[in-house]
């Protein structure tokens, strides 16, 4: 057919073209804004290039200490992101029924006045009815200020249904976990484990870390169900079962405890290994001995008798028993060397065979033991004592949702944290390192709040880590005082909250009724709940008047998505590339093992929505319903207000005199460190250095950062915190025994009754491992499979979904099944299948997946979409194709029977167990679309165009 | 049809590490981001907010999954874009000219002046490896960032590829394939880097290092038992064991 086309002269040979000449140096922009990424929570610095006011290419930032210049397809997409036709232009009030996505366009002076009408009120009645939660935002430490202003207890932020039992195992055992608390040093670590994280989170630093690891030959460990992306590049894969990666870290303490591979000089130093525990029955029974002044006791070996820990000259014993008194190692012993940790014990459990645990457990003592690093750099411990060199065990761990979405992931956690100290191997060289302000003890953290009255300001910070029963958040008839029942015997140390508890809770007026929702950046109709087509339900209930049950509903996002349906008044935000914000050492930082650090977002493009009222930052419009609210700290001695907006507030706001919440450029000459009175020229100066700030920790100083003096004072000079405190590890987790003995029955504070075993069986002061709650409740013969969801590294929770370049690599999710399941089922390529769990159902495609467990099944999170948002066609293969577990996932576990409702939740800190979902899995007809098949929602920002060919001209 | 140069003075192109290769698509995208903006038309999407979205992409990565008889099944991601084959029938297929390999460096582009869409290139090239860019009727393919590597408005250490430049894991690498001494070469040699379907005779400039051996962590051998078997005997064994260590410490 191209014949003619084609045919050139036939006495012609192959012509050789002349080379046309090419412009191999067009400008790349006219100018480069460096300003923080915002595609995911990585937080990692860019280089937006500019031609006039259009945003014409995103690329890496070198200098910056996140991202080295990297940056991931995320990132690289932004610029679709900011272009999205998905972006709200004008604030809007509900005309339709909620749910519907009927909106009229309002002024920004009519939303305000609005939320202001709805807000004052309430204040000056009962603010508690006002819940606030915020999503994947970097501002808590502003929004949770801005709470405790207005004075409910109701405020926080996602950590209860994303990783708190990471973070607050981390805290409580150690005083950081991984990610925003630390890393491994990638620079020398020589055997690299990575347990259960998917595809993100820390998404950059992992792959570069991962490439670095890979390129001097160390080795790198994948422990996961599914070998998909990092996992994938693993040089040695353990397929794990899911909910089982507890039981399989404490068989590799009994195979490193047996063989004394852990490191014994170590945990004298510098955990609390040595200290005697009460063995006596009664209400001291598992917490410390004391002498009178309250200091824990060890057993001095020059007497064998007891002695304070850090008395003069005191030799502890880590092995003694006294008067039926045990010390914390030896209770590890007692526990750990039981057969019932054996591998060949755990071995069909966790689906791994016993061979392959004692391989890795010799590896990881071999590493440890044969192959530690020394660093010739002198350093003086808290103690006074100089050591002459740094010594490392160079194996390190990174962990985050996999084993923490679990209702024993606390206790997994725990028991990771517990494996790195008895290796020796935290802020060591070649292991984990913690990053400022971390680490930072339990103690060091506040306590959490909860008291208000009308008018008033809260009593103190939300969210913090109880030491005991005494810091729960009970009324005194033993109900919650906060809507998502955070801080209560239920999940005593919900340290992040519960968020996913709230719009459950709220529904069914249990612990009381509230009258406002208000949401930022949180998809709660959507990806971002349990139970999401009953949490639909939930937000569009009434009243036998006919009155929604919730009465109020406001919401911030930048874009149409599924949320903003279900809101009776939505404050647009502008796009990252439009707003202020602070990555701040306050809330949550991007600091790196061997620097301070932290950054900001600026405004490179204005915002811009033509012949709408336009959008405004959110953290502005806070601040302007502060002032209008009259709320503390928001309103002048003038009554005009405090701060003019975000950016004002955050060079001139200080949470501390003199700490506020930038570290860099303070006073009034810019020469300031961590502490400094405001500087007008603060952002400017940020913005001169790329958008970020970093000061490097002394050599001295940068590792044994809990018992290194110099790091200690460093802190202190930087405002991490205001004297030295340098602490030990806890392998015994004393809080926790208060709480088994308060179950028992002892002390004035009192679970109710039908949590007392509960209690007692969970709350161990050493890690344990028991099988996930629904997995107990639940017929494993009836539902047979794990379900699991992964983050894929090119997209992000829902934001992606409007993103016309990645919704081409991630536009449709199938369910992949093990090839044992393909074949049982008889499975075939194209074919559909129904996903039951013991609470719901869900149709969608299937894949076949062999380098996976064979009991489990998983899909990518959150590529699933409502008809009708985020500007898609209702069409689109997100709604058709797509499809999301959390439809089969409920928030409160299988009723007992008992009529209480059980949160679907780890019992310590309240986490969301998303990951302990069990399944039964059929053929289903052929075909779409995937169910549950919403009815689409109108949009209120019309749909994206039919083509794009994105090329800026100046 | 179109004659390829007898020798060109560089063989430019990538060499891409399956060993470390994650599969996370940021090459992926930051080549569309840079290509659409700049080298002749803009890459364009097609129903980008519809059902069928499909757009014009340079470099695309595609996961193929290894079941081997005596190992866990593998997972290997496999980043696709033109080759710039010394031999490349893309070129000789061209009846215009506009596909051509340039003498200096060998990077084969396409000159969307004389393209006239017939798409034969496309058809000829055995990797896939061109598209067809729906709005502007004209073949796209990877320009190995020819706008960029010689482009004297950007810092030198930027003169590298987009996907290069981005790529997080360092599974990336750019340089002269002719040189036997350059770093890439080296790293090929070192590694054992392959060409992608060698039997096609097209002679790919880029370079694919295969993934390293896995799953070969040793379970603990007999002579090593001392390490990992018990060598305490119990609680007791152990509170003696601590005991002997003490002394040594």
């Amino acid at each position: 057919m191209f014949d003619t086309a084609i045919r050139g002269p036939e006495d012609e040979s192959d012509k050789m073209p002349s080379q046309p000449a090419l412009d191999l140096s067009p400008p790349v922009s006219d100018r480069v804004a460096k300003t923080t990424c915002y595609m995911c929570a990585c937080r990692c610095g860019i280089n937006v290039h500019m031609k006039g006011d259009q945003v014409a290419y995103i690329e890496g930032n070198r200098d910056h200490p996140v991202n080295k210049g990297v940056l991931c397809a995320k990132g690289s997409a932004g610029i679709m992101q900011h272009l999205s036709p998905a972006r709200l232009r004008a604030p809007l009030k509900r005309v339709g029924p909620r749910g519907s996505g009927a909106f009229q366009e309002i002024t920004w002076e009519e939303a305000l006045q609005t939320a202001v009408d709805w807000l004052k009120p309430l204040r000056e009645t009962a603010p508690e009815k006002l819940a606030f939660f915020t999503g994947r935002d970097q501002s808590q430490s502003f929004t949770g200020w801005w709470a405790q202003a207005y004075g409910t207890p109701n405020w926080a932020a996602h950590g209860g249904f994303c990783s708190v039992n990471m973070a607050a195992a981390g805290i409580y055992t150690m005083g950081g976990a991984f990610w925003e608390f630390g890393q491994p040093d990638w620079e020398r670590t020589k055997l690299f484990i990575l347990f259960g994280v998917a595809e993100d989170h820390d998404s950059n630093p992992i792959k570069m870390g991962l490439g670095r690891l890979k390129a001097r030959g160390a080795r790198v460990i994948g422990v996961n169900p599914v070998r998909s992306g990092y996992n994938a590049v693993a040089d040695d894969w353990f397929g794990i079962t899911p909910g089982t990666d507890g039981l399989f870290i404490l068989s590799l303490i009994h195979v490193l405890m047996g063989a004394g591979k852990i490191d014994l000089d170590y945990l004298i130093r510098y955990t609390n290994a040595p200290y005697l525990v009460n063995g006596e029955d009664g209400a001291e029974k598992g917490l410390f001995l004391r002498n009178e002044a309250g200091t824990p006791l060890v057993i001095d070996r020059r007497t064998g008798q007891p002695a304070p820990w850090d008395g003069e000259g005191v030799q502890p014993d880590p092995a003694a028993e006294w008067q039926g008194h045990r010390t914390v190692l030896h209770h590890m012993a007692a526990r750990y060397l039981s057969p019932k940790y054996a591998p060949e014990a755990v071995a069909e459990r966790c689906g791994i065979p016993a061979p392959r645990i004692r391989a890795l457990a010799a590896e990881l003592a071999r590493v440890a033991f044969e192959e530690e690093i020394t660093i010739d750099q002198p350093w003086t411990d808290f103690r006074g004592q100089r050591h002459e060199r740094m010594t490392g065990r160079p194996v390190a761990f990174h962990a985050m949702r996999g084993i923490s979405a679990h209702s024993n992931g606390f206790q997994t956690a725990r028991a990771l944290h517990v494996l790195q100290i008895l290796l020796g191997s935290v802020e060591t060289p070649g292991g984990f390192r913690f990053k400022p302000p971390y680490p930072k003890p339990p103690e060091a953290h506040p306590r959490p709040h909860a008291d208000h009255a009308p008018g008033k300001p809260l009593d103190g910070p939300h969210l913090g880590y109880p030491l005991g029963p005494e810091h729960l958040l009970l009324h005194d008839d033993g109900t919650p005082r906060r809507i998502d029942k955070a801080f209560t015997w239920e999940n005593p140390l919900s340290a992040h909250g519960m968020m996913q508890m709230v719009i459950a809770n709220a529904h069914a007026g249990d612990p009381y009724r509230i009258d406002t929702l208000f949401l930022y950046m949180a998809n709660m109709a959507w990806n971002s709940s349990m139970n999401t087509s009953a949490v639909m339900e939930m937000l569009t209930d009434t009243d036998e008047n006919g009155d929604y049950i919730i009465p109020r509903i406001i919401y911030s996002d930048a874009y149409s998505s599924e949320m903003v349906a279900f809101a009776d008044l939505i404050l647009p935000d502008t796009t990252y590339l439009e707003r202020h914000d602070c990555i701040s050492l306050l809330d949550r930082p991007i600091c790196e093992a061997e620097a301070l650090g932290d950054s900001i977002r600026w405004p490179v493009v204005e915002p811009d929505r033509p012949g709408h009222e336009g959008v405004r930052p959110f953290q502005s419009v806070l601040l302007d319903l502060g002032h209008r609210l009259g709320l503390p700290g928001m309103v002048a001695d003038d009554g005009s207000p405090q701060f003019r907006d975000y950016a004002d507030y955050i060079v001139n706001h200080q949470r501390r005199p003199g700490v506020g919440p930038l570290a860099g450029w303070r006073g009034p000459d810019g020469t300031g460190v961590g502490r400094g009175a405001p500087n007008p020229d603060q952002l400017q100066r940020y913005i001169d250095n790329g958008g970020f700030f970093t000061d490097h920790i002394p050599k001295d100083a940068q590792f044994f950062k809990p018992w290194n003096a110099a790091y200690q004072d460093w802190a202190v000079d930087r405002g991490l915190y205001d004297s030295p405190q340098p602490y030990l590890f806890n392998l015994w987790l004393e809080p926790l025994a208060k709480f088994q003995r308060a179950a028992e029955g002892h002390g004035p504070h009192q679970p109710p009754d039908h949590l007392r075993a509960r209690i007692t069986e969970t709350l161990d002061p050493l890690p344990i491992w028991y099988p996930p709650f629904e997995e107990a409740l639940t017929d494993p013969t009836e539902y047979p499979l794990h379900a699991l969801t992964q983050r894929p590294m090119a997209m992000y929770h829902s934001w992606g979904s409007q993103n016309a370049w990645l919704r081409q690599i991630h536009g449709h999710n199938p369910l992949y099944v093990s090839r044992q399941t393909w074949l049982e089922h008889g499975f075939h390529e194209g074919d559909w299948a129904w996903l039951t769990s013991p609470h719901g159902r869900i149709k969608m495609p299937v894949a076949r997946m062999d380098a996976l467990n064979p009991h489990t099944v998983w899909t990518w999170n959150a590529i699933g979409k409502r008809r009708g948002a985020w500007a898609l066609d209702e069409r689109a293969p997100e709604a058709e194709k797509g499809a999301l577990l959390n439809h089969l996932i409920h928030e409160l576990l299988p009723p007992r029977g008992d009529g209480l409702r059980w949160s679907n939740a780890d019992p310590v800190t309240g986490q969301a167990a998303w990951f302990d979902l069990r399944v039964k899995i059929e053929k289903a007809p052929p075909g779409g679309p995937s169910q549950p098949a919403h009815k689409a929602q109108k949009s209120p920002v019309g749909r994206g165009p039919d083509s794009l060919a994105l090329q800026t001209k100046a | 049809m179109t004659a390829l140069p007898q020798s060109t003075e560089k063989k430019l192109g990538l060499v891409i590490d399956l060993d470390t290769c994650v599969g996370c698509h940021a090459c992926v995208i930051s080549c569309k981001g840079w290509n659409t903006e700049n080298y002749g038309a803009p890459l364009s999407d097609t129903d980008p907010y519809g059902a069928e979205p499909e757009g014009t992409f340079l470099n695309r990565i595609h996961s193929f999954e290894v079941t081997p008889t005596d190992a866990p099944p593998m997972v290997v991601h496999f980043p696709k874009s033109c080759l710039h084959c010394e031999d490349a029938p893309c070129v000789t297929v061209c009846p215009t000219g506009a596909s051509y390999k340039r003498a200096e460096d060998g990077i084969v582009l396409v000159n969307e002046t004389d393209c006239i869409g017939c798409g034969l290139c496309a058809w000829a090239c055995p990797y896939g490896a061109r598209e067809m860019d729906a709005a502007e009727g004209v073949m796209k393919k990877c320009t190995l960032c020819v706008d960029r590597i010689y482009n004297d408005t950007l810092p030198e250490v930027d003169r590298e590829p987009a996907c290069v430049r981005t790529c997080p894991a360092g599974a990336r690498h750019f340089g002269d394939l002719g040189d036997p001494g350059s770093a890439v070469s080296q790293l090929v040699a070192e590694r054992g880097g392959i060409d992608l379907m060698p039997e096609q005779g097209t002679r790919p400039v880029n370079k694919y290092l295969p993934p390293r051996a896995r799953d070969r962590l040793p379970e603990p051998p007999a002579n090593l038992a001392a390490l990992c078997e018990p060598s305490t005997e119990g609680l007791t064994g152990f509170l003696g064991w601590i005991d002997r260590t003490l002394g040594k410490i």
